[in-house]
């Protein structure tokens, strides 16, 4: 990149902030996209907007190999044990980027159908708003979603840390998904 | 065009229909639930009107009047051009029609969705289940008496497990010297 002769040879720096630098860079995405917001998704990640220029380059379509889930459009309550599923499938350390007004708050589907914001399911790591989003507002929320990779401690999602957490907070793990009727 | 059809349905059953209207170009009529399928199948296979394409069923419900449901059945004919509405109404406590679907291969959902959203059952349907809600959803949720918010969840929701704005100040925003750009 023609920055090599401006480097110094050797660098120092803590684990911690390198792992944290090499997270935030490559972030493996899952978009879970249910609605109109996924035209706006593709056209952020795209040529014209191009997030890969912030390492969240390739969409990964399974959960497994995917760092960042991004809920994109309306979930119902219908689908609502897919999308836990679909979280849960996912590797630590993972994030969770919260895309449009339905899937932060449920919109205006103020109803029977709609889950109102995804955080009553899955825990969220930024929301975005609007209706449906600028392209511009989903590269700020990337980047502040990268500036926070950054700076959280690198262990903060270590099971054994996780589950010390949980305790300490009393959250009790979720039940199983689905239980098969007698 | 206009009456065609509606004076076709009085002639040829002129028990059956209730009441009939043509405003704005909609002919509609209303007719008794009981010889429903005969009348549909005369329109369909009558040379005259051909209505050979179901265009939706739906259903209204009237809450205060009794009687409380119409069903509404748009019909149409590819060859002729031209619509009629049938509308059946149905008592709160007797919500039940015949299928049409020995007729028209797309009745048997469109009912289903009718079930599904209004609780109106078809007599002779051969798998009346629900096609948009979830099996273990409980009461019918277009009924004017069913709470719109009333939503019933298949997961258990939980309290938000992160406040993502505090966490978001704790990591990068009171943390000044270790943000985004790290010395």
């Amino acid at each position: 990149m023609g920055l090599e002769h401006q480097l110094p040879e050797v660098i120092t720096t803590r684990l911690e902030t390198a792992v944290g630098w090499a997270r935030k860079h490559s972030l493996f995405q899952y978009p879970f996209v249910t609605a109109c917001c996924g035209m706006e998704y593709m056209a952020t990640a795209a040529a014209r907007y191009d997030i890969a220029r912030f390492g969240a380059e390739i969409p990964r379509f399974s959960p497994r190999q995917a760092d960042l889930l991004w809920v994109v459009g309306t979930v119902n309550h219908k689908l609502a044990p897919f999308l836990r599923r679909i979280y849960e499938q996912m590797a630590e350390p993972k994030w969770v980027i919260a895309f449009g007004v339905c899937a932060s708050t449920g919109g205006f589907y103020d109803n029977y159908a709609t889950v109102q914001g995804i955080d009553k399911i899955i825990p969220v790591d930024a929301y975005i708003p609007g209706c449906p989003p600028r392209p511009e507002q989903v590269i700020d929320a990337l980047l502040k979603l990268q500036e926070k990779i950054q700076a959280e401690p690198w262990d903060k999602y270590a099971y054994e840390e996780k589950m010390r957490q949980r305790e300490i907070d009393g959250i009790i793990p979720a039940p199983p998904l689905f239980q098969r009727p007698e | 065009m206009a009456k065609k059809l509606i004076d076709f349905v009085q002639k040829k059953f002129a028990s059956e229909v209730l009441h009939t209207h043509s405003r704005l170009g909609n002919d509609t009529v209303t007719v008794k639930r009981d010889k429903l399928v005969e009348i549909v199948r005369e329109l369909r296979d009558d040379p005259s009107t051909q209505m050979d394409y179901l265009r939706t069923i739906t259903a209204v419900d009237y809450l205060p009047r009794q009687p409380r449901f119409e069903l509404v059945y748009v019909l149409y004919s590819m060859k002729h051009k031209h619509m009629l509405i049938l509308r059946v109404m149905l008592e709160d406590s007797d919500a039940v029609a015949p299928s049409l679907h020995t007729l028209y291969g797309t009745a048997g959902w469109q009912e289903r969705e009718v079930w599904d959203m209004y609780g109106i059952r078809f007599s002779g349907h051969p798998d009346l289940r629900r096609v948009l809600l979830y099996e273990e959803f409980e009461g019918h949720p277009l009924r004017k008496d069913y709470l719109k918010q009333a939503s019933q969840p298949r997961v258990e929701l939980l309290a938000r497990e992160r406040d993502s704005v505090e966490e978001f100040n704790i990591y990068v925003n009171d943390r000044p010297s270790s943000g985004s750009r790290d010395q």
